[in-house]
């Protein structure tokens, strides 16, 4: 994991509005951790992921995502 | 008030308003039906004098023509609250009639909440349920759907006929096979598809609610086919064959039979208008606004009905920004429920579920007005992707 990106505590869009804002800033192939405890999260990051053309590695725990970016 | 004023009043309503799947304005001849039976049709219908023989005219005429255009009995329908209401009798009175069968419920995970609510009451009082999967469209895994009523204990099963939130059409006729194969009754909540499209055979049960075809608010409808293994669920009396206690809403009843027959009698020549109305908006959406995934089937759908995700964009806001424009939608996103919960539907699709807006057009609605919305909309969205600073990314 590259980045830690904590987005507990805010409602959707808000995590994947910072989350599509980080991944501008990282390399190609970083992973991103998003924690987020919003539950439209976890159907929002992998749809983020499909639409924007990321790779969505998954959830290894509760509230957190793993996101790696592809372009 | 003048008639004309009040006229006019009820015409400022109706423009841009694309919410008929929540509630369709009444049908012309359900305000002419509902007027007529108000002065005819107060009585309880059930006493012995004249006025009450007029009523129970009117409520018989109202099961005749209801029965007719489902091509079931008469005495197979039954009136009750609203579709909600219809949809617990539906599910709880299947259960209690198979109750000997077994416990277990198996439903699509794209049923309507009042369906799901349901289930929740069969499982808290120690029952089971089966949650069958659907596809990125939001259409039933047939298969799944087959093995899971070929279970043993399995008492009853519930498919939608088309989703309410996405539009797509469900394999009825496929999964009604499988359940019969099973000897499972099978449930069809009907409620977005009654008055549009024919119902497929095979189903044991059938839900609808006469607000969504253009009837008063009040009604729902329940039909139970002859041989049905269905048992009261909550206490009942000889109304309604014993299936729904009190008094009918009679008038509302005369008024969604005869809104019913009408919107039947004219689905044929709106179903092309508005499939063609709602090809244009998913285009147009696809095309103008960026990061917008358009969701549910293309084409094997509910004609009017129309559903889309705005990226980075708030649905509530959107919502609100798209009625200060004059334009009436539906979101399934999470801040514009009361639960904060995103919509069950979108989940089970699992497709994004924020900034999510269901445009569903009247009967009648005006092409200039859908077109006014897809020129509008672009603008909302970048204003307010500006606001949240999503922009650039």
């Amino acid at each position: 994991v590259t980045e830690l990106l904590d987005c507990r505590g805010q409602r959707c869009p808000l995590p994947v509005i910072a989350l599509a804002r980080l991944m501008t800033q990282v390399p190609v192939g970083a992973v991103v951790r998003l924690l987020a405890d919003d539950p439209a999260a976890a159907v929002d990051v992998p749809a983020w992921c499909r639409m924007r053309d990321q790779e969505y590695i998954g959830s290894p725990a509760d509230d957190t995502y793993e996101v790696r970016r592809r372009t | 008030v003048s008639e004309g004023a009040s006229d006019n009043v009820i015409g400022m309503a109706r423009s841009g308003y694309f919410d008929v799947a929540g509630a369709a304005p009444p049908h012309p001849a359900a305000r002419e039906a509902l007027a007529a039976a108000l002065a005819d049709g107060w009585a309880d219908p059930t006493r012995l004098y004249t006025q009450a023989r007029r009523a129970r005219q009117l409520l018989d005429a109202a099961r005749g023509a209801t029965a007719e255009i489902l091509r079931v009995r008469p005495d197979e329908v039954t009136f009750c609250a609203n579709g909600t209401a219809a949809c617990h009798l539906a599910t709880l009175g299947l259960l209690e009639g198979r109750r000997r069968v077994g416990a277990t419920f198996v439903h699509s995970a794209v049923e309507h909440s009042a369906v799901l609510h349901a289930t929740r009451w069969h499982v808290d009082r120690g029952g089971s349920a089966v949650s069958v999967p659907v596809d990125r469209l939001g259409r039933v895994d047939v298969a799944a759907f087959a093995s899971a009523v070929a279970a043993p204990g399995v008492a009853a099963a519930a498919l939608i006929s088309a989703s309410h939130e996405v539009g797509t059409v469900q394999p009825v006729e496929a999964v009604a096979g499988a359940c019969a194969d099973a000897g499972v009754p099978l449930f069809v909540d009907a409620a977005q598809s009654l008055g549009r499209q024919p119902v497929p055979p095979g189903w044991s049960v059938l839900t609808g609610s006469a607000h969504k075809w253009g009837g008063p608010p009040g009604v729902g409808l329940l039909v139970i086919r002859t041989g049905t293994r269905w048992a009261p669920p909550f206490p009942s009396d000889e109304r309604e064959s014993g299936r729904v206690p009190g008094a009918p809403a009679l008038p509302a009843i005369v008024a969604a039979a005869a809104s019913l027959r009408a919107v039947a009698a004219e689905a044929a020549a709106a179903d092309a208008r508005l499939r063609a109305l709602v090809d244009r908006i998913r285009a147009s959406v696809a095309a103008t606004v960026p990061d917008v995934e358009v969701v549910g089937d293309p084409t094997d759908r509910l004609a009017h009905l129309v559903t889309f995700s705005v990226l980075y964009v708030d649905g509530e806001a959107l919502v609100h920004e798209l009625d200060r424009l004059g334009f009436a939608v539906s979101s399934g996103s999470s801040c514009t429920s009361s639960t904060l919960e995103p919509s069950h539907v979108l989940v089970a699709m699992g497709v994004l579920s924020h900034g999510n807006v269901r445009v569903s057009l009247p009967l009648d609605v005006d092409e200039a007005e859908v077109d006014r919305f897809l020129a509008a909309l672009p603008d909302v969205v970048s204003r307010l992707r500006a606001q949240s600073g999503a922009v650039g990314l």
